[in-house]
């Protein structure tokens, strides 16, 4: 394509409708039109010029408004598909196929279409996130295609436009005028706070130009939002793990080098309905009971990089902190969070180890049931020995006890019971409910005492550096929002002919409401000619036009 | 009388100065025969004084329910509903002083009503918060997110304004059905309400035992006869009377007979009304908008956009996400109501692209005005009553 000259000399890109200089109309359907449209000036814009090339068409087809809202209304009705059956993350299932059986059994046939679409996991899917990616590049590239040459433009801007260029303005005066009417517009018009610029016979009165860039801020906003997201898959940048921690335990906090957190205590703690809280006693009464409360009393330790492996002795105490939810700990750039709880997991079982005809003691023992002793030994010179230990029995498998999980739930325990009396030792297998003595009648029993139980606190250990970042792109998203939405453009060209003939014109990007209120009190103060607006003129004219075709 | 009660009078005022108020402004409207606005100034200005005092009354039951239960009475059904016909009031007021439309409020007030009984329909005792909630960020995020709404809200009446006086009424079309059907939806809400007062001032109650769709026993009770029937339901009160359909576990059939009752009273009502006035509920506020001006309702319809969107922006999902951060601790996590608040928002950046890069003004404009309500009232209703979530509280 070729540049193009304008009657006034100056060279334009190709695809210019406005002349950069000037303002003559370059092409002839805009010559021929009442109005000039003013958007983005009328510069060159890559999408509407070019269209050869792959580039040039994938340049188009991002740039284009209604690409970009076809995309935003596709992710709109996407993302409401996936709020029609809980998404996977929700339901009660943890693997594969048992997420597969959960939708299938809970949800029917609708549920088994709606797995098999992916849609239980429709945000993390990847058409999803290609078709936020999509947004993305639309968001990019939209801006840049009108951007740049609007920004070239308002800041070339020349003062004296050519008059073919002022009358096909919206708002639009000629009449005569006196010797200091532009002094008198210029003194006005700065007082109303425009930026006032003067050539020869004419004037340039601008405001607000800053708001054009309004849509093109709140764009950089959102893509530094979406790059923040996208920094999350960088490790090093995030970290969710989850730390189950028994009342009186201290662990090694995951991922999290060098640090250790003790519980000291977990409150549950309800709405009791009493005293202050009388006023609550008609809800209470209709759902039952309300948490009030959830807290865990923690110690933070640190560990300094130099101390040897195993040596406690050299943990210092960082920060004692009730974790509770909306109070999270924070450290270091980290933050644990109070997320869940057990309450009253089994901590140690006491029995006696009893004579079964007698009944008598020869002494009792305590088994911790997260870290148990291999042997005990008794006062009275008998042992047992903990042969193996199922913290969750679930039943046997070819004659073997099994644990369901590594969780007290459900403690069996295989015991040699040693005593003076029976020196070979006897065998058996105790769970809660029941005793099993697999290699015959046993003369002792260990006869269950008593158990102790404490709470274990669900805790989320996060750190999400990413923060910042998302911060910085919602803020200049709502800077850009601001900008744009709030101020407006408003501009005035002015001009004196040789024989005194004023020529204006006016322009704003909207709120013409506002620009006819400014230039109401420049029309008075400079005595300037009545201006039109021939927007309105042409609206009136089609209605007329209208009435007419549907009174014939 | 104590604060609570204090509290539930001062939204009473507020509730029958907006009754008021609407027939006046309805006069002021039908009033002005000649168009010459005179009349309509004047009885405008009458409407506008007694709904600002309902709006001060509705401020009064606001702070003081605020001091009765210890904090921004923003925490369930009740309150947010009720929060919600108030800032639409609010909304209202701000676009009157600007713009002193008295159409516009003859539209609103009974909308803002009608959300204000709806409300009433949920329990609205005094009800404590629950660990999450225990925090600053509740007044924060849902006080900004409910003005947002209410001002959002306002757009959709300026639409709805536009579409009654340029649809054609006279002629089928497509536009005719879905301008009656937006009518009929706000008289299914009426039916609602009705039916739900009805029932609850007869005192019906009828508890059934079902087993729920996880396959553990529970129990229900219903306080309007039993259409529907839960899961192997056993009724436990001995004269209710006998559902007439038993639906799957996964139906929740206690709220889908809420639903059917509503939609049978609602219907009935939407029915006598045409008969008795042998016209569409449009076509019966067609006079009152003849001198509406079009480009004027265009215009409040957009500025309300341009008001609300980025206060949705900052509530819904700025602050939202920095809440979540701190009470669930990650930003975001697609709860459904965190993904719907999402929709609203790309809704109306859909419809700011639109207006601005495709030139939608005028009716187009109204139209995707009227739906944005439609996706803040799902947002409210459906996805708090039916998609269980974490925003779950009624």
């Amino acid at each position: 394509m070729e540049n193009l000259q304008c009657q006034c000399g100056h060279v334009n890109p190709p695809g210019t409708k406005l002349c950069e200089s000037c303002g003559r109309s370059l092409t002839e359907k805009d010559q021929n039109s009442k109005l000039v449209d003013m958007r983005y000036e009328g510069t060159a814009r890559r999408s509407q010029t070019y269209n050869k090339s792959i580039i040039d068409k994938i340049w188009n087809f991002f740039s284009s408004v209604k690409v970009g809202v076809s995309i935003i209304v596709v992710l709109l009705v996407a993302a409401a598909i996936g709020t029609i059956l809980p998404q996977q993350a929700f339901v009660p299932a943890t693997t594969e196929t048992a997420i597969q059986e959960y939708y299938a059994d809970t949800y029917g046939s609708i549920g088994r279409v709606y797995h098999f679409l992916g849609f239980h996991d429709l945000y993390s899917s990847y058409w999803f996130i290609a078709l936020v990616g999509m947004l993305a590049i639309s968001l990019v590239i939209a801006s840049l295609d009108r951007f740049v040459p609007l920004y070239k433009s308002l800041k070339n801007q020349r003062v004296l436009r050519h008059p073919s260029f002022m009358d096909k303005q919206r708002i639009y005066a000629e009449g005569p005028g006196a010797e200091d009417t532009l002094q008198k517009a210029e003194t006005k018009l700065k007082e109303l706070k425009y930026n006032v610029r003067t050539d020869k016979n004419g004037l340039l009165a601008e405001k607000g130009r800053f708001s054009r860039w309004g849509p093109y801020v709140n764009h950089i906003g959102l893509i530094i939002f979406l790059f923040g997201v996208m920094l999350r898959m960088i490790p090093g940048f995030y970290i969710d793990e989850s730390l189950w921690l028994r009342e009186g335990e201290t662990r090694a906090i995951p991922e999290v080098p060098g640090y250790y957190l003790e519980s000291k205590n977990f409150e549950l703690e309800n709405y009791s309905g009493e005293g202050e809280e009388e006023v609550f006693g008609e809800a209470l009464d209709r759902v039952g009971t309300v948490a009030k409360n959830y807290q865990t009393d923690v110690v933070l330790y640190q560990k300094p990089e130099d101390a040897l492996p195993g040596a406690d002795d050299s943990q210092e105490v960082v920060k004692e902190f009730p974790i509770r939810v909306n109070q999270p700990l924070k450290f270091d750039g980290y933050a644990i969070y109070q997320m869940d709880y057990r309450l009253d997991e089994l901590k140690a079982m006491t029995f006696a180890l009893t004579n079964k005809e007698t009944e008598e003691s020869l002494g009792e023992l305590t088994i911790d049931l997260i870290d148990p002793e291999d042997i005990y030994e008794l006062e009275s010179g008998s042992t047992v020995e903990l042969l193996g230990y199922y913290p969750d029995f679930s039943g046997f498998e070819d004659g073997e006890p099994q644990t369901a999980t590594p969780l007290p739930n459900n403690p069996g325990f295989l015991v040699e019971l040693t005593t003076p009396e029976t020196p070979e030792g006897e065998t058996s297998f105790i769970t809660i409910q029941n005793t099993v003595e697999p290699l015959g009648e046993n003369d002792y029993k260990l006869a269950f005492q008593s158990v102790e139980t404490r709470d274990v606190s669900g805790l989320t250990v996060r750190k999400d550096s990413t923060l910042p970042i998302l911060g910085l792109g919602g803020l200049i998203f709502m800077i850009g929002v601001a900008q744009g939405m709030y101020f407006n453009h408003r501009r005035f060209w002015i001009q004196q002919k040789a024989d005194g003939t004023i020529l204006l014109a006016g322009h704003t990007n909207k709120n013409w409401f506002g620009l006819k209120k400014d230039l109401d009190q420049v029309v008075e103060h400079a005595s300037l000619p009545a201006y039109t607006d021939q927007q309105d003129e042409i609206d009136k004219a089609e209605k007329a036009e209208k009435e007419g075709e549907a009174l014939s | 009388m104590n604060l609570a009660d204090l509290s539930s009078n001062l939204l009473y005022v507020a509730f029958i100065a907006y009754l008021i108020a609407t027939f006046v402004f309805g006069g002021a409207v039908k009033g002005n025969k000649e168009g010459t606005f005179k009349s309509e100034k004047r009885w405008g200005r009458v409407a506008i004084t007694i709904t600002v005092i309902g709006f001060i009354a509705n401020l009064g039951y606001f702070f003081t329910r605020w001091g009765a239960t210890g904090h921004a009475p923003l925490s369930n059904m009740f309150e947010f509903t009720t929060a919600f016909g108030m800032t639409l009031v609010g909304g209202f007021i701000i676009l009157y002083i600007l713009y002193k439309t008295p159409v516009l409020g003859m539209i609103v007030l009974p909308v803002a009503l009608l959300i204000i009984a709806f409300a009433s329909m949920f329990p609205s005792e005094v009800s404590p918060l629950i660990p999450a909630l225990q925090t600053n960020w509740l007044a924060i995020h849902v006080s900004t997110v409910v003005i947002a709404e209410g001002i959002l809200a306002i757009s959709a009446a300026a639409g709805l304004i536009y579409l009654l006086k340029v649809v054609d009424l006279t002629k089928r079309s497509k536009q005719r059905f879905w301008l009656e059907a937006i009518m009929y939806s706000l008289v299914l809400v009426l039916g609602f309400v009705v039916v739900s007062t009805f029932f609850s001032a007869t005192g019906y109650e009828a508890e059934f035992t079902y087993v729920d769709k996880e396959g553990a026993d529970a129990a229900i009770t219903y306080s309007m006869p039993p259409i529907f029937g839960m899961n192997e339901y056993v009724a436990l009160t001995e004269d209710a009377m006998t559902p007439l359909i038993e639906t799957p576990a996964l139906v929740h059939a206690g709220k889908l007979t809420t639903v059917l009752w509503s939609v049978i009273v609602g219907t009935v009502l939407y029915w006598l009304i045409r008969l008795v006035f042998r016209k569409r509920i449009a076509a019966l506020l067609k006079p009152f908008v003849k001198n509406v001006n079009l480009q004027l309702m265009d215009e409040i319809g957009y500025r309300a956009i341009i008001i609300g969107f980025p206060v949705f922006t900052l509530g819904a999902l700025i602050f939202a996400m920095i809440w979540a951060q701190i009470a669930w601790s990650r930003f975001w996590g697609w709860d459904p109501k965190e993904v719907w608040a999402l929709i609203t928002w790309l809704f109306y950046a859909a419809y700011l692209h639109l207006r601005l890069g495709k030139g939608w003004q005028g009716e187009k404009s109204a139209w995707l005005a009227v739906i944005g309500f439609v996706i803040i009232m799902f947002n409210l209703v459906a996805v708090n009553l039916i998609i269980a979530g974490l925003h779950s509280y009624a």
